[in-house]
Protein backbone atom coordinates (compact mmCIF):
# COMPACT_ATOMS: atom_id res chain seq x y z
CA UNK A 1 0.00 0.00 0.00
CA UNK A 2 0.97 3.36 -0.44
CA UNK A 3 0.07 6.47 1.34
CA UNK A 4 -0.13 10.10 -0.41
CA UNK A 5 1.09 12.95 2.42
CA UNK A 6 -0.34 16.04 2.13
CA UNK A 7 0.41 19.50 3.36
CA UNK A 8 -1.18 22.60 4.20
CA UNK A 9 -0.01 25.96 5.80
CA UNK A 10 -3.08 25.91 7.98
CA UNK A 11 -4.90 23.94 10.00
CA UNK A 12 -8.27 25.13 8.65
CA UNK A 13 -7.37 23.51 5.29
CA UNK A 14 -5.79 20.34 6.48
CA UNK A 15 -9.35 19.86 8.18
CA UNK A 16 -11.01 19.68 5.21
CA UNK A 17 -9.67 17.30 3.71
CA UNK A 18 -10.12 15.10 6.59
CA UNK A 19 -12.39 11.80 7.18
CA UNK A 20 -12.91 8.99 4.49
CA UNK A 21 -9.39 7.34 4.19
CA UNK A 22 -7.40 10.56 5.35
CA UNK A 23 -5.88 10.75 8.50
CA UNK A 24 -4.22 13.87 10.39
CA UNK A 25 -0.65 13.32 11.75
CA UNK A 26 0.79 15.61 14.33
CA UNK A 27 4.10 14.06 16.36
CA UNK A 28 3.26 10.71 14.61
CA UNK A 29 3.61 8.10 17.22
CA UNK A 30 0.59 6.72 17.63
CA UNK A 31 -0.01 7.41 13.63
CA UNK A 32 3.66 6.30 12.01
CA UNK A 33 3.02 2.72 14.13
CA UNK A 34 -0.50 2.07 12.05
CA UNK A 35 1.57 3.17 8.92
CA UNK A 36 4.61 0.22 9.71
CA UNK A 37 2.34 -2.25 10.67
CA UNK A 38 0.07 -1.55 7.51
CA UNK A 39 -2.87 -0.63 8.50
CA UNK A 40 -5.17 -0.47 5.53
CA UNK A 41 -7.94 2.12 7.26
CA UNK A 42 -6.38 4.74 5.61
CA UNK A 43 -4.24 6.30 2.69
CA UNK A 44 -3.28 9.48 3.23
CA UNK A 45 -1.87 11.53 5.72
CA UNK A 46 -2.99 14.95 5.81
CA UNK A 47 -0.14 17.16 7.96
CA UNK A 48 -0.28 21.11 8.45
CA UNK A 49 2.77 23.56 9.52
CA UNK A 50 0.57 26.29 10.88
CA UNK A 51 2.09 28.41 13.45
CA UNK A 52 -0.48 28.36 15.53
CA UNK A 53 0.09 24.80 16.59
CA UNK A 54 3.15 26.11 18.39
CA UNK A 55 2.19 28.99 20.33
CA UNK A 56 1.99 29.19 24.39
CA UNK A 57 0.12 32.24 25.73
CA UNK A 58 -1.28 33.22 28.71
CA UNK A 59 -4.32 35.36 29.22
CA UNK A 60 -4.39 35.76 32.31
CA UNK A 61 -4.36 32.36 34.62
CA UNK A 62 -5.37 30.57 31.66
CA UNK A 63 -2.98 29.11 29.14
CA UNK A 64 -3.65 28.37 25.74
CA UNK A 65 -1.45 25.67 24.55
CA UNK A 66 -1.35 24.75 20.92
CA UNK A 67 -1.96 21.00 19.67
CA UNK A 68 1.26 20.60 18.38
CA UNK A 69 3.42 21.47 21.56
CA UNK A 70 5.57 18.67 22.64
CA UNK A 71 5.74 16.75 26.01
CA UNK A 72 9.64 18.09 25.71
CA UNK A 73 8.80 21.90 25.05
CA UNK A 74 5.98 21.58 27.78
CA UNK A 75 8.68 20.04 30.39
CA UNK A 76 11.26 23.11 29.34
CA UNK A 77 8.06 26.41 29.40
CA UNK A 78 8.15 27.74 32.56
CA UNK A 79 4.46 28.41 33.07
CA UNK A 80 3.65 25.09 32.25
CA UNK A 81 5.34 24.03 34.55
CA UNK A 82 2.30 22.25 36.53
CA UNK A 83 2.39 20.09 33.80
CA UNK A 84 5.93 19.16 33.79
CA UNK A 85 5.78 16.41 35.98
CA UNK A 86 2.88 14.76 33.66
CA UNK A 87 4.60 15.26 30.81
CA UNK A 88 7.86 13.74 31.94
CA UNK A 89 5.74 10.50 32.57
CA UNK A 90 5.23 10.26 29.07
CA UNK A 91 7.89 7.79 27.23
CA UNK A 92 11.55 8.25 27.04
CA UNK A 93 13.42 11.54 26.12
CA UNK A 94 13.14 10.68 22.06
CA UNK A 95 8.72 10.08 22.31
CA UNK A 96 8.80 13.39 24.16
CA UNK A 97 10.67 15.16 21.38
CA UNK A 98 7.78 14.04 18.86
CA UNK A 99 4.60 13.40 20.99
CA UNK A 100 2.17 16.18 21.19
CA UNK A 101 -0.29 17.50 23.54
CA UNK A 102 -2.94 17.43 20.91
CA UNK A 103 -2.24 13.59 19.97
CA UNK A 104 -2.51 12.19 23.49
CA UNK A 105 -6.19 13.27 23.23
CA UNK A 106 -6.94 10.50 21.07
CA UNK A 107 -4.56 8.06 22.44
CA UNK A 108 -6.03 4.81 23.26
CA UNK A 109 -5.30 3.39 26.25
CA UNK A 110 -3.04 2.13 28.18
CA UNK A 111 -1.56 5.74 26.59
CA UNK A 112 -3.49 9.10 27.30
CA UNK A 113 -1.02 10.19 30.44
CA UNK A 114 -1.50 13.62 29.42
CA UNK A 115 -5.39 13.64 28.63
CA UNK A 116 -5.77 12.02 32.18
CA UNK A 117 -4.64 15.02 33.83
CA UNK A 118 -5.72 17.74 31.31
CA UNK A 119 -9.57 15.87 32.20
CA UNK A 120 -8.60 16.86 35.95
CA UNK A 121 -7.57 20.18 35.23
CA UNK A 122 -11.08 20.97 33.08
CA UNK A 123 -8.91 21.56 30.10
CA UNK A 124 -11.11 22.95 26.91
CA UNK A 125 -10.56 21.75 23.29
CA UNK A 126 -10.60 24.92 20.43
CA UNK A 127 -11.15 23.03 16.99
CA UNK A 128 -9.81 24.23 13.66
CA UNK A 129 -13.03 25.10 12.73
CA UNK A 130 -13.12 27.73 15.69
CA UNK A 131 -15.78 25.36 17.87
CA UNK A 132 -14.81 24.94 21.37
CA UNK A 133 -15.83 21.92 23.44
CA UNK A 134 -14.57 20.56 26.70
CA UNK A 135 -12.52 18.12 26.94
CA UNK A 136 -14.93 15.82 29.06
CA UNK A 137 -17.80 16.25 26.56
CA UNK A 138 -15.05 15.22 23.66
CA UNK A 139 -13.91 12.34 25.22
CA UNK A 140 -17.40 11.28 26.31
CA UNK A 141 -18.15 11.12 22.47
CA UNK A 142 -16.65 7.69 21.06
CA UNK A 143 -17.41 8.98 17.34
CA UNK A 144 -14.26 9.73 15.66
CA UNK A 145 -13.30 13.51 15.20
CA UNK A 146 -13.84 14.95 11.67
CA UNK A 147 -12.08 18.03 12.60
CA UNK A 148 -8.54 18.70 13.60
CA UNK A 149 -7.51 20.32 17.63
CA UNK A 150 -6.40 23.49 17.70
CA UNK A 151 -5.22 24.23 20.94
CA UNK A 152 -6.52 23.45 24.65
CA UNK A 153 -6.64 26.34 27.08
CA UNK A 154 -6.36 24.99 30.61
CA UNK A 155 -6.49 26.97 33.77
CA UNK A 156 -3.24 26.88 35.86
CA UNK A 157 -4.20 25.43 38.94
CA UNK A 158 -3.40 26.98 42.61
CA UNK A 159 0.16 25.76 44.06
CA UNK A 160 -0.33 21.98 45.39
CA UNK A 161 -3.78 21.52 44.25
CA UNK A 162 -3.19 19.57 41.09
CA UNK A 163 -1.47 16.11 42.19
CA UNK A 164 -0.68 13.06 39.38
CA UNK A 165 0.08 9.66 39.69
CA UNK A 166 1.18 7.21 36.81
CA UNK A 167 1.50 3.67 38.30
CA UNK A 168 3.85 1.38 35.67
CA UNK A 169 5.36 -1.82 36.78
CA UNK A 170 8.60 -0.94 34.95
CA UNK A 171 11.01 1.44 36.50
CA UNK A 172 12.37 4.00 35.87
CA UNK A 173 9.62 4.57 32.86
CA UNK A 174 6.97 2.49 31.35
CA UNK A 175 3.79 2.12 29.93
CA UNK A 176 0.53 3.07 32.81
CA UNK A 177 -0.90 0.38 34.22
CA UNK A 178 -3.04 3.14 35.29
CA UNK A 179 -3.09 7.12 36.01
CA UNK A 180 -4.50 9.21 38.62
CA UNK A 181 -4.80 12.99 38.00
CA UNK A 182 -6.54 15.11 41.05
CA UNK A 183 -7.38 18.77 41.21
CA UNK A 184 -8.45 19.64 45.06
CA UNK A 185 -8.76 22.96 45.99
CA UNK A 186 -8.98 23.56 50.08
CA UNK A 187 -11.17 25.63 52.16
CA UNK A 188 -9.86 26.05 56.20
CA UNK A 189 -8.21 22.22 55.89
CA UNK A 190 -11.38 20.54 54.43
CA UNK A 191 -11.77 20.02 50.39
CA UNK A 192 -13.81 22.64 48.44
CA UNK A 193 -13.96 21.74 44.63
CA UNK A 194 -12.79 18.77 43.56
CA UNK A 195 -12.06 16.89 40.48
CA UNK A 196 -10.52 13.54 40.14
CA UNK A 197 -9.57 12.07 36.56
CA UNK A 198 -8.38 8.04 36.12
CA UNK A 199 -6.67 6.95 32.86
CA UNK A 200 -6.73 3.23 32.15
CA UNK A 201 -9.55 2.71 34.13
CA UNK A 202 -11.92 2.97 31.15
CA UNK A 203 -11.43 3.20 27.06
CA UNK A 204 -10.90 6.41 27.44
CA UNK A 205 -9.96 8.97 30.89
CA UNK A 206 -12.74 9.08 33.07
CA UNK A 207 -13.43 11.62 36.13
CA UNK A 208 -14.64 9.51 39.07
CA UNK A 209 -17.60 11.58 39.66
CA UNK A 210 -18.81 9.62 43.12
CA UNK A 211 -15.64 9.76 44.27
CA UNK A 212 -15.39 13.41 43.72
CA UNK A 213 -18.86 13.90 45.53
CA UNK A 214 -17.79 11.87 49.06
CA UNK A 215 -14.70 14.59 49.01
CA UNK A 216 -16.67 17.25 49.15
CA UNK A 217 -16.12 19.42 52.02
CA UNK A 218 -14.71 15.97 54.05
CA UNK A 219 -10.95 16.22 55.73
CA UNK A 220 -8.09 15.24 53.86
CA UNK A 221 -7.63 12.24 56.36
CA UNK A 222 -7.68 8.20 56.54
CA UNK A 223 -11.49 8.39 58.06
CA UNK A 224 -12.59 11.99 55.78
CA UNK A 225 -11.67 10.19 52.91
CA UNK A 226 -12.86 6.64 53.40
CA UNK A 227 -15.94 6.98 51.34
CA UNK A 228 -14.36 8.69 48.53
CA UNK A 229 -11.87 5.64 48.44
CA UNK A 230 -15.15 3.13 48.37
CA UNK A 231 -16.89 4.93 45.49
CA UNK A 232 -14.03 5.58 43.33
CA UNK A 233 -14.15 2.47 41.29
CA UNK A 234 -17.71 3.25 40.76
CA UNK A 235 -18.45 3.58 36.40
CA UNK A 236 -15.28 2.32 35.97
CA UNK A 237 -14.87 0.11 33.30
CA UNK A 238 -10.90 -1.39 33.57
CA UNK A 239 -9.41 -3.55 30.66
CA UNK A 240 -8.37 -7.02 31.32
CA UNK A 241 -4.66 -6.88 29.34
CA UNK A 242 -1.33 -8.19 29.76
CA UNK A 243 -0.64 -5.55 32.26
CA UNK A 244 -2.88 -6.26 34.58
CA UNK A 245 -6.64 -7.67 34.85
CA UNK A 246 -9.71 -5.42 35.52
CA UNK A 247 -10.28 -7.35 39.00
CA UNK A 248 -6.50 -6.01 39.93
CA UNK A 249 -6.67 -1.97 38.73
CA UNK A 250 -10.05 -2.19 40.77
CA UNK A 251 -8.38 -3.24 44.13
CA UNK A 252 -5.18 -1.08 43.55
CA UNK A 253 -7.22 2.32 41.89
CA UNK A 254 -7.86 3.43 45.58
CA UNK A 255 -4.60 2.68 46.83
CA UNK A 256 -3.37 5.26 44.96
CA UNK A 257 -5.68 7.55 45.69
CA UNK A 258 -5.35 7.73 48.94
CA UNK A 259 -1.85 7.77 48.53
CA UNK A 260 -2.19 10.93 46.23
CA UNK A 261 -4.64 12.52 48.60
CA UNK A 262 -2.66 12.01 51.89
CA UNK A 263 0.65 12.78 50.55
CA UNK A 264 -0.57 16.30 49.80
CA UNK A 265 -1.86 17.10 53.63
CA UNK B 1 3.36 6.78 -6.32
CA UNK B 2 5.84 9.34 -7.26
CA UNK B 3 8.85 9.60 -5.02
CA UNK B 4 9.58 13.22 -3.10
CA UNK B 5 13.03 14.53 -3.26
CA UNK B 6 15.07 15.45 -0.46
CA UNK B 7 17.91 16.75 1.32
CA UNK B 8 19.03 16.83 4.37
CA UNK B 9 22.70 16.62 6.54
CA UNK B 10 23.51 13.03 7.41
CA UNK B 11 26.62 13.14 9.97
CA UNK B 12 27.75 16.28 8.90
CA UNK B 13 27.77 15.29 4.99
CA UNK B 14 25.05 17.10 2.44
CA UNK B 15 22.49 14.32 1.57
CA UNK B 16 19.65 14.02 -1.29
CA UNK B 17 17.41 11.68 -1.70
CA UNK B 18 14.26 10.50 -3.32
CA UNK B 19 12.02 8.98 -0.69
CA UNK B 20 8.58 6.96 -0.43
CA UNK B 21 5.63 8.95 0.31
CA UNK B 22 4.75 8.09 3.99
CA UNK B 23 7.78 6.17 4.03
CA UNK B 24 9.64 6.35 7.66
CA UNK B 25 13.08 7.93 8.15
CA UNK B 26 14.55 4.63 9.39
CA UNK B 27 13.54 2.70 6.24
CA UNK B 28 15.09 5.84 4.10
CA UNK B 29 18.15 5.88 6.10
CA UNK B 30 18.98 1.85 6.08
CA UNK B 31 17.64 0.95 2.36
CA UNK B 32 18.10 4.00 0.11
CA UNK B 33 21.52 6.32 2.05
CA UNK B 34 22.87 3.21 3.27
CA UNK B 35 23.34 4.18 6.53
CA UNK B 36 22.70 0.89 8.21
CA UNK B 37 23.76 2.01 11.87
CA UNK B 38 20.09 3.18 13.27
CA UNK B 39 18.37 0.01 13.64
CA UNK B 40 15.27 -1.86 13.08
CA UNK B 41 13.56 -3.09 16.11
CA UNK B 42 9.61 -2.86 16.87
CA UNK B 43 8.39 -0.59 14.24
CA UNK B 44 6.32 1.03 17.29
CA UNK B 45 8.86 3.32 19.20
CA UNK B 46 8.75 1.18 22.16
CA UNK B 47 12.44 -0.38 22.08
CA UNK B 48 14.42 2.96 20.75
CA UNK B 49 17.13 1.05 18.51
CA UNK B 50 16.21 3.39 15.65
CA UNK B 51 17.43 6.69 18.14
CA UNK B 52 18.83 9.30 15.69
CA UNK B 53 19.66 12.81 16.62
CA UNK B 54 17.49 15.27 14.58
CA UNK B 55 18.16 19.26 15.15
CA UNK B 56 20.83 17.44 18.33
CA UNK B 57 17.24 16.38 20.19
CA UNK B 58 16.67 12.24 19.74
CA UNK B 59 14.09 11.22 18.28
CA UNK B 60 12.63 7.36 16.74
CA UNK B 61 13.41 7.24 13.01
CA UNK B 62 11.00 4.31 12.84
CA UNK B 63 8.33 6.82 14.03
CA UNK B 64 9.08 10.08 11.42
CA UNK B 65 7.76 11.06 8.36
CA UNK B 66 10.88 10.44 6.20
CA UNK B 67 9.65 13.81 4.16
CA UNK B 68 9.96 16.30 7.32
CA UNK B 69 13.50 16.24 7.90
CA UNK B 70 14.09 18.30 4.87
CA UNK B 71 16.58 20.82 5.17
CA UNK B 72 17.01 19.06 8.85
CA UNK B 73 20.52 18.28 10.73
CA UNK B 74 20.47 14.15 11.17
CA UNK B 75 23.08 12.42 13.26
CA UNK B 76 23.52 8.93 13.89
CA UNK B 77 26.16 6.10 15.58
CA UNK B 78 27.29 6.11 12.26
CA UNK B 79 29.01 9.04 11.95
CA UNK B 80 30.30 9.14 15.69
CA UNK B 81 33.16 7.78 15.03
CA UNK B 82 36.67 10.12 13.56
CA UNK B 83 38.29 7.78 11.16
CA UNK B 84 39.97 4.97 12.82
CA UNK B 85 39.18 6.71 16.34
CA UNK B 86 36.15 5.62 18.01
CA UNK B 87 33.65 8.34 20.04
CA UNK B 88 34.40 8.13 23.74
CA UNK B 89 31.01 6.36 24.43
CA UNK B 90 31.84 3.92 21.87
CA UNK B 91 35.59 3.01 23.41
CA UNK B 92 33.33 3.06 26.90
CA UNK B 93 30.63 0.56 25.58
CA UNK B 94 32.98 -1.38 24.34
CA UNK B 95 35.86 -1.68 26.89
CA UNK B 96 32.85 -2.03 29.59
CA UNK B 97 30.87 -4.85 27.85
CA UNK B 98 27.79 -2.50 27.68
CA UNK B 99 26.91 -4.35 24.34
CA UNK B 100 26.59 -7.88 24.52
CA UNK B 101 24.29 -8.55 21.38
CA UNK B 102 24.73 -5.06 20.59
CA UNK B 103 21.56 -4.20 18.67
CA UNK B 104 20.72 -1.54 21.38
CA UNK B 105 23.77 -0.07 21.30
CA UNK B 106 23.43 2.42 17.88
CA UNK B 107 19.96 3.84 19.82
CA UNK B 108 21.73 3.34 23.73
CA UNK B 109 24.95 5.76 22.20
CA UNK B 110 22.57 8.43 20.66
CA UNK B 111 20.47 8.82 23.18
CA UNK B 112 23.91 9.01 25.39
CA UNK B 113 25.14 11.36 22.94
CA UNK B 114 21.94 13.58 23.36
CA UNK B 115 22.56 13.62 27.00
CA UNK B 116 26.49 14.63 27.32
CA UNK B 117 26.08 17.03 24.33
CA UNK B 118 23.73 19.14 27.27
CA UNK B 119 25.11 17.50 30.13
CA UNK B 120 28.85 16.84 30.49
CA UNK B 121 28.92 15.22 34.10
CA UNK B 122 25.09 13.41 34.47
CA UNK B 123 24.47 11.82 38.09
CA UNK B 124 23.40 7.72 37.28
CA UNK B 125 19.57 9.25 37.80
CA UNK B 126 19.92 11.38 34.73
CA UNK B 127 21.41 9.15 32.58
CA UNK B 128 18.95 6.22 33.68
CA UNK B 129 16.29 8.72 32.72
CA UNK B 130 17.88 9.66 29.63
CA UNK B 131 18.31 5.64 28.07
CA UNK B 132 14.81 4.82 30.03
CA UNK B 133 13.17 4.88 25.98
CA UNK B 134 15.97 2.17 25.09
CA UNK B 135 15.20 -1.70 25.96
CA UNK B 136 18.27 -3.40 26.35
CA UNK B 137 17.50 -7.13 27.28
CA UNK B 138 21.11 -8.12 27.79
CA UNK B 139 23.27 -6.20 29.54
CA UNK B 140 20.73 -5.38 32.63
CA UNK B 141 21.37 -1.70 32.07
CA UNK B 142 24.18 -0.86 35.25
CA UNK B 143 27.41 -1.48 32.30
CA UNK B 144 25.82 0.81 29.85
CA UNK B 145 25.01 3.00 33.03
CA UNK B 146 28.64 3.13 34.10
CA UNK B 147 30.21 3.16 30.50
CA UNK B 148 27.98 6.32 29.99
CA UNK B 149 29.54 7.39 33.23
CA UNK B 150 33.03 6.72 31.59
CA UNK B 151 32.55 8.04 28.99
CA UNK B 152 31.67 11.35 30.35
CA UNK B 153 34.82 11.19 32.21
CA UNK B 154 36.76 11.06 29.34
CA UNK B 155 35.14 13.67 27.71
CA UNK B 156 35.54 16.21 30.18
CA UNK B 157 39.72 15.05 30.88
CA UNK B 158 40.11 15.74 26.75
CA UNK B 159 38.15 19.37 27.41
CA UNK B 160 40.10 20.73 29.83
Amino acid sequence: MSIEVKSFDTLRQASEVLGGSAQYIAGGTLLMRKVNYGDQSFNQLVQSTDPALKQIQSQGDEILIGAGVTMSEIMQHPQLQFLGEVARSVGGPAIRNMATIGGNLFAPRPYGDMATALLALDANLHWASGQQQSLEQFLERSDAARDIVHSISVRQPPTGAFQYLKVSRVKPKGVSLLTVAVLLNRENGRTGNVRIAFGGMAPEPRRAMAAEQALQGASLDESGIQRCLAACTEGMAPADDSLASSWYRNEVAPVYLKRLLLQRS
Amino acid sequence: MAKKPISFVLNGQDTSVFVEQGGNLLDELRRTVGDLSPKFGCGQGTCGACTVLINGEPQLSCLVLAERVEGQRIDTNGGLAEGPDLHPLQKAFVEGFAAQCGFCSSGMLMAAKALLDRNASPSRDEIAEAISGNLCRCTGYEPIIDAIVVAAENMRRRTT
